[in-house]
């Protein structure tokens, strides 16, 4: 693990232990997750419990402690969404990667997960891949869309 | 760019007149909404199609952009301005229309059935039956004051905010008002926060701006978290200098020098499009030091959020900033007396603060003559669910529930029968038909048990099981739970257990008189406001549709054929022709059939995905 990238981050937010949250965003951006090692490196580097650090890592939802795929499929469980079938489409996206939600494809293509509301209720059902939100889903959208992904 | 420092009323004109020309251009302009609802329909990629087929035809025009205008089940929406005619705005379109557009905008044709509607009375309509965009059923009724600009102006340019009289009230507090006196004017005005509690927004400035100490904060709550609701996102998306001038107004009435605001990580368009507005604010001078030459002080810091509900609160919020564990905490003492970093701090949320400019600008007044006696102003909603024009809306409060869903709405999906409409998110409820002609405002829905919240409405259709809504919120807040105060971290995982098994057709009869029981627990003992609201859900399906729940638990029948161990699929004999479309979709084989017979589907091996009822045209599935 190159720790020198992490230092990198740490001088620009000016080590300063109240910027953690943005700190950890800014490391999540570079590894696509967040590594138990560089968590321990960061409490120390700023001279806070390592308790403190792995207790934001896992209390906010964007973060991830686990390795996630190149591309990170969020599944919208929002109010609209769960009433026009938002439960379906993650069913059947489950079926499709063989996998469940919170998980990652064994090629480390998809990561699977599940959000509260991406806010285009409107559409609903929707899902974000990546950047990309895909709204108005039907079940019979789910195959070709995923085959667009490389 | 120091030269395009605004300092006077005359740079502030000199750039209306700039942003003038931008939204009205001297040649054709072709504008695209590109909100993230728009993108998720496609509209990124009809805008390229645009600019590429412009330039295989060759036409002179202009391509800009703007945010959404509402009606986000017919986008994504192209608007065409040409000189001197009304704006025509074409709706539900694709790139493979774009060719065909840019030929008629040449030869000066209007596609008719592409259309929504024109807009701008004053020139005489382009095309005779297409209405004008004030006499769409979807806008009739609306008043948009806080969604003034959205879908109007390119919110990716400060010129056109100002056009649109932007930063002019900023102009006049600064060089006209005493700070007292535009607390007494949002005071007058009755503006009431637009986040959830309603609390006064004057009343809150005014104890802020008179607690003890000589730095102040302000925050601008975007942490939107309520499921269904997105008027905040579309806010800071389609027009974030609104945001960004009423943050303004509040810092220098309440004597405040740096202002927050906090963005949930969900919405990165937001965060873009708002970050750029502060650039745009700092290289006109209207950020920073001594603005427009009065000696007041304002910076903005951008805290873009990392995915907890919990932090929709304002405790929490402040803990979030500050860096820490995000947990709310008692109140006394609230923000406005000791706040962040232990300051007087002012919390307003995006819709609150979109609201002051226009206040100052049209005067508290005009502003109290709107609404109900108690609830002042306009309120945006995000009208969703089971109803044919979903969308934003913005309407005066008082208006009815009825006029919401069937006027603005257009009623309800497939013709089917309405149920009942979710306001104010999890820690909001249901309201069945028979309340349906209830004015909405702060009270009334408090009143009925469910609360006004944030703006969500959520409409459902008899094809929702209540049941399992209220199981549905109770794991968004099991989940969302922080855990610190026992009542909401166990009573809620405890209710959703009961849900789960009443769902599971494993209900028993005592499970409704254990569910209040739980429910006035987790209300009365739990900490923050979410917990406190947490139990809204339950106790609102519970009143309005016992008979719901009692079916489950005694006939082990789900009505509205939702929960999956209390429903089967089957296929009608006398609908189903044996067209064979479902064969394919059915994951498990599950239904088989000779070509034009009848098919039949093994219960052994159905999963109940629904696959072949999307799929069905002839509505010959049946789930019971």
């Amino acid at each position: 693990m190159k720790f020198n990238k992490i230092d990198k981050i740490l001088e620009k937010f000016n080590m300063q232990k109240s910027q953690l949250i943005s700190i950890l965003q800014d490391i999540q951006n570079e590894f696509n997750f967040l590594p138990m090692e560089v968590l321990g490196y960061v409490a120390e580097k700023l001279g806070i419990p390592f308790s403190l650090v792995y207790h934001l890592a896992t209390f906010y939802k964007t973060f991830s402690l686990k390795r996630r795929g190149r591309h990170l499929i969020n599944v919208c469980l929002g109010t609209a969404c769960h009433i026009r079938g938002g439960v379906r489409i993650l069913e059947k996206i489950e079926r499709d990667l063989n996998i469940k939600s919170g998980s990652i494809t064994l090629d480390s293509k998809f990561s699977l997960e599940v959000v509260r509301c991406v806010g285009c209720c409107s559409l609903a059902p929707v899902i974000r891949i990546d950047d990309d939100t895909h709204g108005r889903l039907t079940q019979g959208k789910i195959t070709p869309m995923l085959k667009k992904y490389e | 760019m120091s030269n395009s420092k605004i300092v006077t009323l005359d740079d502030l004109e000199l750039l209306k007149e700039k942003g003038l020309n931008l939204i009205y251009p001297t040649k054709t302009k072709i504008s695209v909404g590109m909100a993230t609802c728009g993108i998720s329909t496609g509209a990124r990629e009809v805008f390229q199609a645009i600019s590429e087929e412009v330039q295989n035809q060759k036409l002179d025009c202009v391509l800009s952009q703007t945010g959404c205008l509402g009606f986000c089940q017919r986008e994504p929406l192209v608007d065409v301005i040409e000189p001197g005619k009304p704006k025509v705005v074409y709706a539900e379109m694709s790139y493979d229309k774009v060719p065909e557009l840019i030929t008629n905008i040449k030869n000066q044709k209007i596609k008719n059935e592409w259309m929504l509607c024109q807009i701008g009375e004053k020139y005489s309509p382009r095309l005779d039956g297409i209405p004008f965009y004030k006499d769409v059923d979807f806008y009739k009724k609306q008043k948009k004051i806080a969604l003034r600009n959205c879908g109007f102006i390119n919110p990716d340019c400060i010129e056109e905010y100002i056009a649109k009289r932007g930063y002019f009230a900023l102009h006049k507090v600064l060089t006209e008002m005493k700070p007292k006196e535009v607390v007494d004017m949002i005071a007058e005005s009755g503006l009431r926060g637009r986040g959830g509690a309603g609390f006064l927004t004057g009343k809150k400035w005014q104890i802020t701006r008179s607690s003890k100490g000589k730095i102040k904060y302000i925050i601008c709550n975007a942490d939107e978290g309520d499921p269904g609701a997105y008027m905040d996102r579309s806010l800071l998306e389609g027009d974030p200098h609104s945001v960004l001038e009423g943050m303004l107004i509040g810092a220098y009435a309440i004597g405040a020098s740096t202002g927050y605001i906090y963005v949930r990580a969900e919405y990165p368009q937001a965060i873009v499009k708002f970050l750029q507005a502060v650039k745009q604010a700092e290289e006109h001078g209207l950020l920073g030091k001594d603005i427009f030459n009065s000696g007041f002080n304002f910076e903005v810091r951008v805290n873009k959020g990392a995915g907890a509900f919990v932090c929709g609160e304002e405790t929490a919020l402040i803990a979030s900033i500050e860096g820490g564990w995000s947990g709310p905490r008692p109140r006394p003492p609230f923000p406005a007396k000791s706040g962040l970093w232990g300051k007087p701090t002012n919390i307003n949320n995006v819709e609150t603060w979109a609201n002051v400019p226009v206040i100052i600008d049209k005067g508290a007044d005009w502003y109290s003559k709107i609404g109900t006696e108690k609830s002042k102003g306009t309120k945006v909603f995000s009208v969703v669910g089971k109803v044919n024009n979903t969308g934003l809306v913005e309407v005066p409060m008082g208006i009815t529930l009825r006029e919401i869903v069937y006027d603005i709405g257009g009623g309800i999906l497939d013709n089917r029968k309405f149920k009942a409409v979710q306001t104010g998110g999890p820690s909001g409820g249901c309201i069945p038909e028979s309340l349906i002609d209830l004015p909405v405002d702060f009270e009334k829905l408090t009143e009925v048990g469910s609360m006004m919240g944030s703006g969500g409405m959520i409409v459902m259709d008899e094809n929702t099981c209540m049941v399992d809504v209220a199981k549905y919120f109770l794991a968004f807040l099991e989940d969302e739970s922080c855990g610190k105060c026992v009542p909401c971290r166990e009573g809620i995982e405890k209710m959703r257990e009961i849900l789960n098994n009443i769902c599971k057709g494993e209900g028993e009869e005592a499970d409704i008189e254990l569910l209040e029981e739980i429910a006035l627990t987790v209300k009365e003992m739990s900490l923050c406001g979410l917990g406190q609201t947490a139990s809204n859900p339950v106790l609102t399906t519970i009143k309005y549709f016992r008979n719901e729940y009692e079916e489950h638990i005694i006939n082990k029948r789900c009505p509205a054929g939702v929960c999956l161990d209390l429903i089967s699929y089957s296929i009608d004999a006398e609908k189903c022709n044996g067209c064979g479309a479902c064969v394919r979709p059915c994951p498990t084989q599950a239904i088989t059939g000779e070509k034009k017979k009848l098919h039949s589907l093994d219960q052994e091996k159905c999963i109940k995905c629904g696959a072949c009822y999307e799929t069905c045209k002839f509505d010959s599935i049946i789930i019971k």
